[in-house]
């Protein structure tokens, strides 16, 4: 009696969120791709301590040992300018991750307030800002990001704006299309009734209750955002040297690699790796929480 | 139907002013002097100021996005800054190089990654179907630039059997030269009878093709498994398996002819996709295609050639987009476009 009690109360207060979880963690697949992500997290977090040489992982260049094969002391080698390779990957993950967060920011902030006005007004306002949306995600997003990037200048900061040009659009649709149902829930009207400002509404009584998908739809993202970034970068529109962004390092082993095949190898396997991860984890969250959802055309 | 065309049409054209509007107006932000760029290095001062009101750089910008609309009615895209040629040929002339390398990619997605996903859906959840599975996502991740790399040290480095620079033979095109009648190199030797060119052509189309398909086989097993998963479970092929149809019959003819529509919408997709992808896989293969041509105008400056290509691009994208959606309907007659 006394361990039902229990056992209940548990159930009752996180059920939910152990079923959600549950169902994601039972694929290993899932799993494994969860962990490589708190991995690569830690790595971020801790470079300075992790990289054997943070200094060339910042950049410097060390030209006595230029092109070493990977052996015992650089166990991925070093690129033309000496610099260990792990080192820079390992510096490498705080880039991408940082980059891809910027991106995932500002596309929250572009989409979400625009998804709730959508949503939340309807007639005139919704058809304007959804058709503009239609509009944007009728272009092919990767070619629309370079045209971006290549008439403003490379640079970090314009990368980030090009990437995200192209994928506010989902973050609308998916905030109006719960805003529309939330809408008609009594909450809202009893908030209304007793003269909450529209603003407030929506942001206090409507937003909160669309978070979870918006959190969960980002960080399926952010595979797919450092994909991208890390494309711009091996075209030379992202990072700009001497920061070790994973794909400009692919683009710089590219003169070397048919003899010295580590740096392009190594650095592209990082981005391989990290963006598998996150579509692993996203594939089983998906399957988890809705069988129905197709897979979700992925923007290249 | 007819109206419903006529509807996607007018919107197709509103996508692309708007297209053309974002790109004009980003390429103008930018502190470069178009006038100073199409005379080449150390221009002197009265010689930029001649081009800039030859060219109309002098007008205020809505009038030269007027000029630039009313040229592109006339299918006239301007001409590039630095070989001062038309656009439209640039494109024209690089266009054959990079459809060959689509095409060809497309087909080897849809030959891999159909069966991938139909054997996936009847072994599932067995260790074939997580196999499958990890393979197609590991396509989707891959970056194209990467695994385009990684198969030029393999087969060329290690292996030494497949070429991996331009798309013939140097010395086989002096001896046997490929006469252009398609543009399309192994559609044209193979008319003229040119087995040499041929096989060279074949050769070098090998790994760009491949680092060019992983992406779209992986999307497209995904596809035909998940559609296929639900087809299995409808009545009419427990009817088909009870009346003693074949199981292969089953999964291949019955099953997948009614899985095979979203499958196709994924292609069409995956084709219009190729576009930008063929960007990366044309630098590592130093494939003289559309990416080479719009690469080298993005490190030049060259706004004309970035513009056009954006432009034809994203009319090809929308214009697949809508053929995919047309051919559909005219396949399935569940489906009403309204």
């Amino acid at each position: 009696m006394e361990i039902k009690k229990n056992r209940k109360v548990r159930l009752n207060r996180g059920r939910e969120y152990w079923r959600g979880m549950n169902l994601v963690l039972k694929n290993p697949l899932t799993t494994f791709g969860l962990g490589v992500i708190i991995l690569l997290i830690a790595t971020a977090l801790l470079a300075p301590y992790l990289a054997p040489y943070p200094d060339q992982g910042r950049g410097l260049s060390n030209l006595k040992e230029r092109l070493v094969s990977p052996c015992f002391r650089h166990p991925f080698g070093t690129d033309n300018l000496g610099r260990d390779i792990l080192s820079r990957i390992i510096f490498g993950a705080r880039i991408s991750l940082k980059a891809a967060i910027a991106v995932v920011l500002i596309v929250i902030a572009i989409g979400v307030p625009l998804g709730l006005i959508a949503g939340y007004f309807g007639g005139k306002i919704d058809e304007i800002i959804m058709r503009f949306a239609d509009m944007i995600l009728a272009f092919p997003s990767l070619l629309l990001a370079i045209a971006i990037v290549a008439s403003m200048g490379p640079n970090l900061l314009n990368a980030l704006i090009a990437v995200s040009i192209p994928w506010w659009p989902w973050y609308t649709r998916l905030v109006r299309s719960q805003v529309v149902s939330l809408k008609e829930m009594q909450f809202v009207e009893s908030a209304r009734a007793i003269g909450v400002s529209n603003l407030r509404i929506m942001f206090r009584h409507i937003l909160p209750n669309c978070l979870s998908p918006i959190i969960v739809q980002a960080t399926l993202d952010m595979g797919y955002i450092i994909l991208f970034l890390s494309s711009l970068g091996f075209l030379g529109l992202g990072t700009q040297p001497p920061a070790a962004d994973w794909g400009v390092m692919v683009s710089d082993g590219r003169e070397f690699f048919l003899e010295q095949w580590w740096i392009s190898t190594f650095s592209g396997a990082a981005i391989f790796v990290t963006v598998f991860a996150f579509n692993l984890l996203g594939d089983g969250a998906r399957e988890a929480l809705d069988p129905k959802i197709r897979w979700r055309f992925q923007r290249t | 139907m007819v109206r419903y065309v006529i509807r996607r049409l007018m919107w197709l054209v509103l996508v692309l002013l708007g297209l053309c509007a974002i790109t004009f107006i980003l390429s103008r932000i930018v502190p470069s002097d178009p006038a100073a760029c199409y005379l080449g290095p150390r221009p002197r001062p009265e010689q930029v100021e001649k081009v800039r009101v030859q060219l109309g750089f002098d007008k205020p910008l809505y009038i030269q996005f007027a000029y630039y609309l009313r040229d592109l009615s006339h299918g006239d895209l301007g001409e590039s800054l630095r070989t001062h040629r038309p656009v439209l040929q640039g494109i024209w002339e690089h266009l054959p190089a990079s459809l060959e390398l689509m095409i060809i990619g497309i087909f080897i997605a849809l030959l891999v990654g159909i069966p991938l996903g139909v054997i996936s859906a009847k072994k599932e959840n067995t260790a074939v179907d997580h196999l499958s599975r990890l393979f197609s996502v590991a396509n989707v991740s891959m970056p194209a630039f990467w695994l385009a790399m990684i198969f030029q040290i393999v087969f060329f480095r290690w292996l030494g059997i497949l070429p991996i620079m331009g798309r013939i033979d140097t010395v086989v095109s002096l001896v046997s030269p490929v006469k252009e009648i398609t543009g399309f190199y192994t559609l044209d030797t193979l008319i003229t009878g040119n087995w040499a060119a041929f096989k060279s052509a074949l050769s070098h189309l090998v790994l760009p093709s491949l680092s060019l398909a992983a992406y779209s086989t992986g999307l497209i097993a995904r596809m035909t498994r998940s559609t296929m998963l639900e087809v299995l479970r409808e009545d009419y092929i427990t009817t088909a398996r009870a009346i003693g149809v074949s199981e292969r019959e089953i999964l291949f003819v019955q099953a997948l002819r009614n899985a095979l529509g979203p499958t196709l919408t994924t292609a069409g997709l995956c084709f219009a996709f190729m576009l930008t992808g063929t960007f990366f896989v044309e630098i590592i293969f130093s494939w003289p295609g559309l990416g080479t041509y719009t690469t080298n105008a993005i490190f030049l400056n060259d706004y004309p050639v970035i513009m056009g290509v954006t432009i034809l691009m994203a009319m090809f994208y929308v214009a697949v987009n809508l053929l995919v959606d047309l051919l559909l309907a005219v396949a399935d007659p569940r489906i009403r476009l309204g």
